[in-house]
């Protein structure tokens, strides 16, 4: 092995993804443009302009159609890549259904924002978190670095147990905002994301198949036990993949939720994206003040890591869960998965839901003091006041 | 040979799979094409014209299914096991070789 030289650039989230893209080798990108994803394919066509990369770039009319070329693509073997955001992301959504049933590992990059109407272009999980069903794994970066870093490790999972992945960016937050970002030279991407092997050979025409065949009652359920069994399998090969990242580039992920002062903890901050950059920030000075507090970043949230969260459930006395976004009819929806798998343990501390920065209204440090406060009330009371907290809402 | 398929689709059989290992990882070709004789949706069938046929292959080249071959004789034939009667080959055909017949059963 090489030795390890980071090359650091200044870079946005989304040249971070683009990057990515590029040091990964995709071979075929299929895109279409929507606010605040476009910088991403925009970048990925100046490199191919400019000679730096050898990618077959297909614009579309659609975002439709944009998945449909990957699937294609990755029907007949080659690395693809695209990216999106909310309504494109939405209008994508058969498409993600046929690219994990026909367990294809695509890796997309979709930048959080918000749904319309009222029309917005800013930050929220209800996007990707609506997509939850459709068979993709799902990654949620809290800054530049892990936007590089997941797409990197994303293909190597996907492509170890055949199944699409997403990861998944904030608007502007960080897919307009320039960080530091360590990027690794290529031919240590090589050795660690060798080039793919498909599942079947399309192209060996002695074997001629169909791809997406019909199955009938008797064959259908088989082909979707195969897609939950791979889910699962998926939450070792992430750990792993995590692991072996840490040791060659120095930044270990083979947790898929990131703790921080969970072991002396009454209660920890739970949630996913760049808000748990500003959580972090605040829990280190909420404990400077006395405060025990902690935190736990889920960074994967399909495959859900059930484990990890039933450990952490054991070790303190409440859960304050981060939402932004919202399931109507019920709650925020990372609060539901929350609750549904700790309901078969016998771990049952005091969670609670904060419904905060839809549509990309600023979550800040002093925020996070202020659940930390009602939350301390909470758990000294012994019980919840409400369930589901609006917690910015102006009244 | 008068199908397109020919010896391959006397011996197809639909693969059958007792356990959950048995199956492909992914839904690729579950051996339900050749036997599944999609013939039987037709309602208008067509009928070939060789008086009028040039040999132009339009029609082989449009068939969805694909259910038309080219024959020995280089004339074109039609496997009615899998022609659903779409009418793309009639509506297809320059010289009118193809016409579409209401076919009785």
């Amino acid at each position: 092995m090489a030795e390890y030289k980071p090359i650091r650039k200044v870079v946005s989230g989304n040249y971070a993804a683009a990057y990515a893209a590029k040091h990964a080798r995709v071979q075929v990108v299929a895109a279409y443009p929507i606010t605040p994803q476009t910088s991403i394919i925009e970048k990925i066509a100046e490199f191919i302009a400019n000679g730096e990369a050898d990618i077959q770039y297909v614009p579309v009319e659609s975002e439709h159609s944009a998945m449909a070329a990957c699937i294609g693509a990755s029907a007949a073997g080659a690395r693809a890549f695209t990216a999106t955001s909310a309504q494109g992301l939405a209008l994508m959504h058969e498409m993600l259904h046929w690219a994990s049933g026909a367990r294809l590992p695509i890796v997309m990059v979709d930048v959080n924002r918000a749904m319309a109407p009222p029309w917005s272009v800013w930050d929220d999980q209800t996007d990707s978190l609506a997509q939850r069903d459709t068979g993709w794994m799902q990654f949620y970066a809290e800054n530049n670095q892990e936007v590089y870093d997941g797409v990197l490790m994303a293909f190597k999972v996907a492509e170890t147990v055949n199944l699409p992945a997403m990861i998944v960016e904030s608007a502007f937050i960080l897919s307009h905002t320039y960080d530091v970002v360590e990027m690794i030279p290529q031919e240590l991407v090589d050795e660690f994301l060798p080039p793919r092997k498909p599942l079947y050979d399309l192209a060996d025409f002695s074997r001629p198949f169909s791809v997406g065949a019909l199955g009938t009652p008797n064959d259908y359920y088989e082909f979707r036990y195969k897609i939950a069994k791979a889910m699962e399998d998926a939450v070792k090969v992430i750990k792993d993949v995590g692991r072996e990242f840490g040791e060659r580039f120095g930044r270990d992920y083979s947790e898929m939720i990131e703790k921080g002062y969970v072991d002396d903890a009454d209660f920890v901050f739970m949630g996913m994206g760049s808000l748990m950059g500003t959580v972090k920030e605040a829990v280190d000075l909420l404990r400077k003040e006395g405060y025990k507090v902690g935190y736990a970043k889920v960074r994967w949230f399909r495959p859900f890591p059930k484990e990890e969260l039933r450990e952490i459930a054991e070790s303190v006395k409440g859960i304050a869960v981060l939402d932004r976004n919202y399931s109507f009819g019920q709650e925020g929806i990372l609060f539901n998965e929350a609750k549904g798998v700790l309901y078969n343990t016998s771990a049952r501390p005091i969670i609670k839901n904060y419904i905060i920065g839809l549509g990309g209204r600023d979550f800040t440090v002093q925020d996070v003091k202020a659940v930390a406060e009602n939350m301390k009330k909470v758990i000294e009371a012994g019980k919840l006041d409400r369930e589901v907290e609006w917690y910015h809402l102006k009244r | 040979m008068n199908s397109l398929f020919g010896e391959k689709k006397a011996r197809a059989e639909k693969l059958v799979f007792t356990s959950v290992d048995q199956y492909p990882e992914a839904p690729i070709t579950l051996g339900t094409t050749l036997i599944n004789f999609t013939g039987d949706w037709r309602t208008f069938i067509p009928i070939v014209n060789d008086e009028k046929c040039v040999k132009c292959y339009i029609c082989w080249k449009f068939c969805p299914e694909p259910a038309i071959y080219i024959k020995e004789d280089g004339y074109i034939g039609i496997d009615y096991d899998y022609c659903k009667g779409c009418g793309i080959c009639a509506n297809e055909c320059p010289t009118n070789a193809i016409t579409m017949e209401k076919e009785e059963k």
